[in-house]
């Protein structure tokens, strides 16, 4: 028998931790999506730099998008900061053994590619800024007529796109005392989660108005260039099935990952077999299975497989669903990581 | 330059919490919080018991995870000593730190900084020992420079049976237990 009391009683660390309320699992599910958006809005650019256009319809909407949506995960960050006034010091500083400052920068130039990215469709995308500011439109024209700058771009795009997909990994991942954080895996598991949400996420904002003039004016044509696919008509069905293919392999390999982390803590010590029972068969476990595995990746999948293959009419459900799973994933793994904790040797039983 | 520790003897802790009372008075620790607390550990089967009274805190690691996530070294290994302080005016308050520390010695203060033990910093770099330790009725414990072989905690280390706060962190601890 082993028996612990103690008299410690700190705000948010006893009886157990939680620093990290909702605004943790929101930043890191926006900054996983807006990554996966980079990904596929680079890949995009380069098939325009190449001259197929056929699928260009949604690189104006994710860099805005991105954009937009990068913006609300750092107000996310920045309200869970304690000591808001000081967030100016992040930039003065790199600390290179913390992800946190890597990321910190690293998110700079996320906003700048962001920005840049976001003019190459200006003057379709949101024509009321082209016309107030010529010299954006100038931008945007050289970037078109330049296929080497916009691949450039691309890659730029996609090679940040990665970085910050997997920084909202690694940032959970170094912390050695919540060892369900401990797996190298939850990297590329956060960046293939970000990669299937920014898919679905295009899917979505490609189908709530396919085909209806983009408003001209400042405020609507602003929200129209985010959500709304540029040009009259709507997007061809191959495009849509496009996006649905990319969402199938991000979730495919999710589901690899996922498993892969489980064998990888299961494998592990025993605080990190502890660790990993707290998501599969402790109090996280229904929300795991149920909206993590089941209803974010599985059903996903076969759902779309039906779409591609015609045995379904296509709905935008599936893409809901990915986010509602990406979100609960790292709704989970913060509130559980908290949970976690190192078992000391000297507790166990012989 | 010294590098601190402390060495605490559980055969003499009764658990008084003078020792906590101290430096919430020392430092102005605000209410409701603690930067040290009081561990009662009992172990094995009735009759064979055996209890261990532990006064705890930061263990001011060689191997601080806690200064390695901070984004803006506001967490940082001060030179003398090589305690582990926070810099208020460095620290955003992301908790990084408060989730990195296997031992959950640190707390966010109402102030919104970061806020642990820091082996009472100001008196210690004039010579004088952690509030803590001086207020000690049964004399436990003992704070000195671990890298003087003469002094009190190098000789007790060398001398007693001793253990630290989950070894199996690797973040090298300098809080020892006597046994």
């Amino acid at each position: 028998m082993l028996e612990l009391t103690n008299t410690r009683h700190n705000p948010l660390i006893d009886p157990q931790l939680a620093v990290w309320s909702w605004e943790i699992p929101v930043y890191l599910f926006l900054g996983g999506l807006v990554a996966g958006l980079m990904v596929l809005g680079g890949l995009a650019m380069r098939r325009v730099a190449r001259g197929e256009d056929s699928r260009a319809f949604f690189s104006m909407q994710a860099p805005l998008l991105g954009f937009v949506l990068i913006n609300l995960g750092m107000g996310a960050l920045f309200l869970d900061l304690t000591h808001k006034l000081y967030v100016w010091r992040v930039y003065l500083t790199l600390q290179p053994t913390s992800p946190m400052s890597w990321g910190s920068w690293v998110l700079l130039l996320v906003y700048a590619a962001l920005l840049v990215s976001a003019l190459v469709r200006l003057d379709e995308g949101w024509p009321w800024l082209a016309r107030r500011v010529p010299a954006l439109s100038r931008v945007s024209v050289a970037l078109i007529e330049r296929p080497a700058w916009l691949a450039a771009l691309g890659w730029t795009n996609i090679v940040l796109g990665v970085a910050v997909g997997i920084y909202t990994g690694i940032l959970l991942n170094t912390m050695v005392a919540r060892p369900l954080w401990n797996s190298a895996i939850l990297g590329p598991l956060f960046l293939f989660s970000g990669l299937s949400a920014g898919a679905a996420t295009l899917h979505l904002a490609s189908a709530l108005w396919p085909g209806r003039p983009a408003p001209q004016g400042m405020i609507g044509g602003a929200f129209a260039s985010t959500v709304q696919p540029i040009g009259a008509q709507p997007p061809a069905k191959h495009t849509i099935n496009g996006l649905i293919r990319y969402d199938q392999l991000f979730l495919v390999v999710e589901l690899v990952l996922i498993a892969l982390l489980l064998v990888n803590l299961y494998t592990s010590s025993a605080s990190h077999a502890h660790a990993a029972a707290l998501i599969v068969s402790g109090p996280y476990a229904a929300a795991f299975w149920g909206l993590v595995v089941g209803l974010g990746v599985l059903l996903p999948i076969v759902w779309q497989a039906l779409e591609l293959s015609q045995r379904v009419r296509h709905t935008v459900v599936p893409a809901v669903l990915v986010l509602v799973g990406g979100f609960t994933l790292r709704w989970i793994m913060v509130n559980a990581g908290q949970l976690s904790h190192i078992v000391p040797v000297a507790s166990l039983a012989y | 330059m010294p590098r601190f520790g402390m060495v605490i003897d559980t055969r003499k802790c009764v658990g008084c919490m003078d020792c906590v009372v101290a430096c919430q008075t020392e430092n102005d620790v605000p209410h409701g919080f603690c930067r040290d607390w009081i561990t009662t550990e009992v172990r094995g089967t009735f009759p064979d018991l055996r209890m261990e009274i532990r006064s705890e805190r930061c263990n001011h690691c060689d191997n601080p995870p806690c200064v390695t996530c901070c984004p803006t070294g506001a967490s940082h290994v001060e030179d003398f000593g090589k305690v582990v302080l926070v810099t208020a005016n460095k620290c955003i308050g992301c908790k990084a730190c408060i989730a990195a520390c296997p031992y959950d010695a640190r707390y966010v203060h109402p102030d919104g900084y970061v806020d642990k033990c820091t082996f009472c910093h100001h008196r210690t770099k004039d010579g004088i020992d952690p509030a803590c330790v001086s207020v000690c009725p049964t004399r436990c414990m003992h704070f000195g420079d671990l890298d003087d072989a003469q002094s009190t905690v190098s000789q007790l280390l060398r001398s007693r049976d001793h253990h630290t706060l989950l070894p199996e962190a690797g973040t090298r601890p300098r809080v020892f237990y006597l046994r």
